[in-house]
């Protein structure tokens, strides 16, 4: 046996049967559900409705920021109480795009400014606001804000030592901040009421169940890609060093790794890929508001992470789609009991399934064997 | 009075200032002059209690040295100085004629080649023996390259040979977890090999070993001095009496006495200090 084989894609699918059965599940969802939306009538049992495509593509961006917190929490012990604040500012990059590209359609017509500033009586656009009507400038600031938000916010804390749950409170700071922050009508992202109202991505009408099925399968792919770029990660040598720093982290620091380097770095990408989640969550739910920032969601996020499985990235996945079913059936059959719920569901989880689901999964197949 | 020292030592007119005179990032160790490590006056106090006081010790190249000291002799707080863990009050400690300890972190001390063995096993419990040794491997440590590093035949071999030395070639691919306490021990040794120190610092290398393993590191630890210097801390005297050739005994921070093993013992205020107990 070789130890370490030389292709990338042995290294991300070797000894692990559950990567490759969450690939296959993944790519049929991908394929599948557009089919069935396309292919049967809606009156056919077998028709997805575009209500369930976006729902389930909602899932699969959710899916993607737990991906991105299992990546810091499950490999390196980081554990962020703040990640939706990059998912809300990747959000509110694309949603900035959505704003520009309603252009003279909207309810004041104005062809340069989005109505609420029309609203606000601002006469030009801050400057912030400027190149983000050109797609592939939205698409770079996706990354690049929660990205170098993450960079200075990691490099203070890194630097500093800040570990365990003194990081988890000032990322919930950090997020919290961050809602109040854009609450605030001059800072000129709509306060309030957030972007909203948006026609067409791309020149696609949002409207359409076509731009609709683009979107899922957008979503899809971007979360195989995701878990697939952390597996190669976690798999390499690099991934060996953080869950060793994980482990250990003055021990790392003896045999002459900085520590602080490689935390610096993988809490930057973590963050950029949850922006790229919140950028895909956006035309899909039609919205973007300081909502997303508030720090419970983040807490969400995590026990998303928690009932899946911790350290092995698809049960990140999992947890983030069984969680949100269970919310959006219990928000429809008994909203109040939704916040109960949630809570006895996280005390369980850590009481009985520390593992979450994928370690239940595994103990009973350990148990026929 | 405190509150001026920076500013007298900004008007001292004797004196280079640390920014004109830069911590190299990756200096070269220079032992010319047969000395490893300097330690000169360091002095450390913990909440009023001088862990460390004005210690003063040398370590030649190539040497094999025992530090023996009752408890609370700063024998471990030493260790802590020279890989950075601990920054001192005064005093300074160089590696080498060029390499300023006091201004590198912990990350650059052990790249510019000092390896440390601490007094418990601490390994990476949740990797295998192998990854261990991977882990622990001399070469470059940048977030990038460790990306796609991979390791190449020499590497492996490298570590084969290590998995010999040190007895664990059956258990590579178990978990560091599941090992005995002695062969923690070992792993932690074969780490420290693997990093290819100049100087290695052993905090109590035979604690929890059976006599055959004592003997066996004892034969390893006095291969390894000549082309590395040692510098081992233990309780153990029998230990100490089979490989030393110097050994140095601490005492409340400092030293208070230095030689063979022999003159050591016949030493009276050694014999004092270690009132009662079989010196």
């Amino acid at each position: 046996m070789t130890l370490q084989d030389h292709s990338a894609i042995s290294r991300v699918m070797r000894s692990d049967r559950g990567i490759k059965w969450f690939v296959g599940l993944l790519l049929a969802a991908a394929v599948l559900l557009p089919l069935g939306h396309l292919l049967f009538p809606p009156e056919s049992s077998l028709h997805v409705s575009t209500y369930t495509l976006g729902l389930v593509g909602k899932y699969m961006t959710y899916a993607l920021l737990a991906v991105s917190i299992d990546l810091i929490w499950g490999y390196c012990g980081i554990l962020s109480l703040g990640h939706t604040a990059f998912f809300a500012l990747g959000g509110y990059a694309m949603g900035m795009y959505l704003m520009r590209q309603i252009g003279t359609r909207g309810v004041y017509g104005d062809p340069l400014l989005p109505d609420f500033m029309v609203f606000l009586n601002w006469d030009s656009l801050p400057w912030y606001w400027h190149g983000f009507d050109m797609f592939w400038f939205a698409a770079v600031m996706v990354v690049l804000a929660p990205g170098l938000l993450a960079l200075v916010f990691g490099w203070f804390a890194f630097q500093s030592r800040v570990v365990g749950v003194y990081f988890s409170i000032i990322t919930q700071a950090l997020t919290f901040a961050l809602l109040l922050a854009f609450f605030r009508n001059e800072m000129g992202f709509g306060g309030n009421n957030g972007l909203t109202d948006f026609k067409e991505l791309l020149g696609f009408d949002l409207q359409a169940s076509s731009t609709r099925v683009g979107l899922y399968v957008t979503s899809a792919l971007a979360l195989l890609a995701g878990v697939l770029v952390c597996r190669w990660i976690v798999a390499s040598r690099f991934g060996r060093i953080i869950a060793a720093i994980r482990d250990s982290e003055s021990r790392t620091r003896f045999i002459g790794y900085r520590v602080e380097h490689y935390k610096l770095w993988l809490f930057c990408f973590s963050a950029m890929l949850a922006g790229i989640a919140g950028a895909l969550y956006v035309p899909q739910v039609g919205i973007i508001n300081p909502g997303e920032f508030a720090p419970i969601n983040s807490i969400e996020a995590v026990v998303w992470v928690a009932v899946g499985g911790r350290g092995t990235l698809y049960g990140a996945v999992v947890g983030a789609i069984l969680v949100n079913y269970a919310k959006s059936y219990f928000t429809m059959a008994w909203p109040e009991a939704w916040l109960y719920a949630l809570g006895v569901l996280f005390v369980l989880v850590t009481l009985f399934l520390p593992k979450g689901v994928l370690g239940l999964v595994q103990r009973f197949k350990r148990a026929e064997s | 009075m405190s509150m001026l020292k920076p500013l007298r030592d900004f008007t001292e007119r004797d004196r280079v200032f640390d920014m004109v005179n830069p911590a190299l990032r990756s200096p070269k160790l220079d032992v010319s002059h047969g000395t490893v490590l300097y330690l000169e006056d360091i002095s450390v106090s913990f909440d009023g209690f001088r862990a460390l006081n004005d210690l003063t010790l040398y370590i030649q190249a190539g040497e094999l040295r025992c530090i023996i000291g009752p408890n609370g002799a700063g024998k471990t707080t030493m260790m802590d100085v020279i890989t950075g863990k601990t920054r001192p009050d005064s005093g300074s400690a160089f590696f080498g004629q060029t390499i300023d300890l006091l201004r590198l972190s912990e990350p650059d001390i052990a790249q510019a080649g000092i390896g440390r063995k601490f007094q418990s096993p601490t390994v990476f419990e949740q990797h295998t023996v192998f990854e261990n040794l991977e882990l622990s491997m001399a070469g470059p440590r940048g977030v990038w390259a460790m990306l796609y590093a991979k390791l190449n035949a020499e590497q492996r071999k490298k570590i084969d040979s290590v998995l010999e030395l040190t007895g664990l070639q059956d258990l590579r691919f178990s978990l560091a977890g599941s090992l005995s306490h002695g062969q923690k021990q070992w792993l932690e040794i074969g780490m420290l090999l693997m990093q290819e120190p100049a100087l290695l610092l052993v905090d109590e290398p035979v604690a929890g070993m059976t006599p055959q393993e004592t003997e066996r590191t004892a034969e390893l630890l006095v291969s390894l001095a000549g082309e590395r210097s040692v510098v081992v801390v233990e309780h153990d005297m029998e230990f100490v009496r089979s490989i030393a050739r110097t050994v140095t005994v601490l005492h409340e921070g400092s030293v208070l006495a230095e030689g063979t093993m022999d003159q050591v013992q016949s030493n009276p205020k050694v014999v004092e200090v270690y009132l009662g107990e079989q010196v």
